[in-house]
């Protein structure tokens, strides 16, 4: 049965793009269906994150309008056969988005594909309330900063009350990504520990991705980092969070600092 | 000759709020009456000592049928603060119009069918409200009737304001008002106190006014003398 994703964080600036690519990547590599949807109407970014800006003819906006069949605005990506991307429109706004063009789309979306994962946009209003509507499942994504963590409480809010699962009695199913994390940074105090964010949003953990240029560098080419280095820290965080999804039991590891053989030689006195 | 000039002082008014129950009589207003009667009978002095509107919105009356009904009430002791729902030109003689009333009740908390929320006949509801889960930020729980419990934490930007005590067995980042119907005796308890805001019957303590030393304890909060008293517990 197709699962529909959201991944979402209020604030902006945490990773949602960067995980939606990622995630969505990493599961369409393991072999599943999958399509990630650009929900921020206005101010697209998935195309260039999956490297697809140059093959965007028609999007979200045109299918719920009815301009475009959904199969002639679904870009198929050249390097992984099953995963697809729906881009978001750059030239409406958040109002050119109807709540029964939406569901319709997604109930389409769900005969073709075992993972829909829409990319939210920051903030609490029609972008984003529109983004969670048809979940199944949230990923909430916080950097282990106060801002970032509050945010989230919020969103967690949002999506128990504002969801067709919570109107329904149901619960859309949580989980918490903490991105960017910076070990050493924690070390000394200067962030929240996972302890701390885990307790201020109790909310269960799907993966800690830490901070890496390796990121930065895969978002600038226009590739999922599960794809450009699947094998660096964040790609293998990136895919056990993806396997966590898939109903596999990974523990959790705390990225810790690994130094190189000079750091380590060296590392105290320098510090 | 010496007069004196006295300058006349410049009158201040405040506009301030208050929580009062609205009784909305429906037609026909003798069956109505009775029904009041009847639910009297069950909790005496429900309303004594607090101020009601009455709201016309559901029945047309002439003036002299409005008096009748104002002295209805009087004598079950229900005293009619002000009317809603009604032209202002038909009311010559009677309470003051009141425009602009906000319901209060109104709980925004994860509206789910067959929640835990305030049930909508008063005679029937307990005086506790108990929430299982986390009051997320930005999230407000309003419950004038009594004490309010949350299993689970109150995060920093959500609110729990209660006529009655409040009871936190997390922790509570965020607000509570406890005693918001003028309870001087409500008290809050918490489970780790991290608040933005304590407040009892409108005497409050803002996080900063927090001593250090009870921060992530648990602590209870009580008025003493109008001034808000914190201590840890155990």
């Amino acid at each position: 049965m197709a699962q529909v994703l959201v991944v979402t964080s209020g604030k902006g600036g945490v990773g949602k793009t960067t995980s939606t690519a990622a995630l969505g990547a990493a599961l369409a590599q393991e072999g599943e269906k999958v399509v990630v949807i650009d929900f921020d109407v206005g101010l697209r970014n998935l195309d260039l994150v999956m490297g697809a800006e140059r093959r965007v003819v028609f999007d979200l906006i045109n299918v719920i309008n009815g301009v475009a069949k959904l199969t002639q605005a679904l870009i198929r990506d050249k390097r992984i056969e099953n995963l697809s991307l729906l881009p978001a429109s750059q030239t409406r706004d958040k109002d050119a988005l109807t709540e029964e063009g939406i569901a319709k789309v997604i109930a389409e979306l769900r005969t073709k594909f075992d993972w829909i994962i829409c990319d939210s946009p920051a903030g609490i209003e029609r972008g984003a309330t529109l983004a969670m509507r048809h979940a199944d499942a949230a990923i909430i994504v916080t950097n282990p900063e106060v801002s970032s963590v509050r945010d989230s409480d919020r969103i967690i809010g949002l999506l128990d009350s504002k969801t067709v699962k919570a109107e329904r009695g149901e619960r859309v199913a949580k989980h918490l990504l903490i991105t960017r994390y910076h070990p050493s940074r924690a070390a000394r105090g200067e962030m929240l520990s996972i302890e701390d964010v885990l307790e201020i949003l109790s909310t269960p953990l799907l993966g800690i991705i830490p901070e890496s240029e390796e990121v930065l560098r895969a978002s600038n080419m226009g590739s999922p980092v599960t794809l450009s280095s699947p094998l660096s820290a964040p790609g293998r965080a990136y895919f056990d969070a993806s396997r966590r999804l898939r109903g596999n039991d990974i523990p959790i590891q705390i990225p810790s600092e690994t130094r190189g053989i000079f750091n380590r030689l060296f590392g105290r006195k320098a510090a | 000759m010496s007069s004196v000039v006295r300058q006349r002082q410049s009158l201040m008014f405040r506009a301030r709020s208050y929580m009062a129950f609205a009784v909305m009589p429906r037609p026909p207003i003798m069956e109505w009456l009775a029904d009041l009667d009847a639910s009297l009978e069950r909790s005496k002095g429900f309303f004594a000592g607090y101020p009601v509107a009455l709201d016309l919105s559901a029945v047309s009356l002439s003036p002299n049928a409005i008096a009748q009904l104002i002295a209805n009430l009087e004598e079950r002791h229900i005293r009619v603060l002000g009317i809603e729902g009604l032209d202002p030109k038909d009311a010559a003689g009677l309470p003051p119009i009141l425009r602009n009333g906000r319901d209060s009740h109104a709980v925004e908390v994860a509206p789910r069918p067959g929640a835990e929320f305030a049930p909508a006949d008063p005679k029937l509801q307990t005086s506790s409200l108990l929430i299982e889960h986390p009051v997320r930020s930005g999230q407000t729980v309003v419950f004038t009737e009594g004490d309010v419990t949350v299993l689970g934490s109150v995060g920093s930007g959500a609110e729990i304001v209660a006529g009655g005590s409040i009871h936190i067995y997390g922790t509570l980042r965020g607000r509570a008002m406890a005693g918001a119907v003028g309870n001087a005796r409500a008290r809050i308890f918490c489970h780790r106190v991290e608040a933005e805001l304590l407040a009892i019957d409108s005497y409050y303590k803002t996080a900063d006014d927090i001593e250090d030393s009870l921060r992530l304890k648990p602590v209870q909060a009580w008025l003493e003398g109008g001034t808000l008293k914190l201590s840890a517990m155990n």
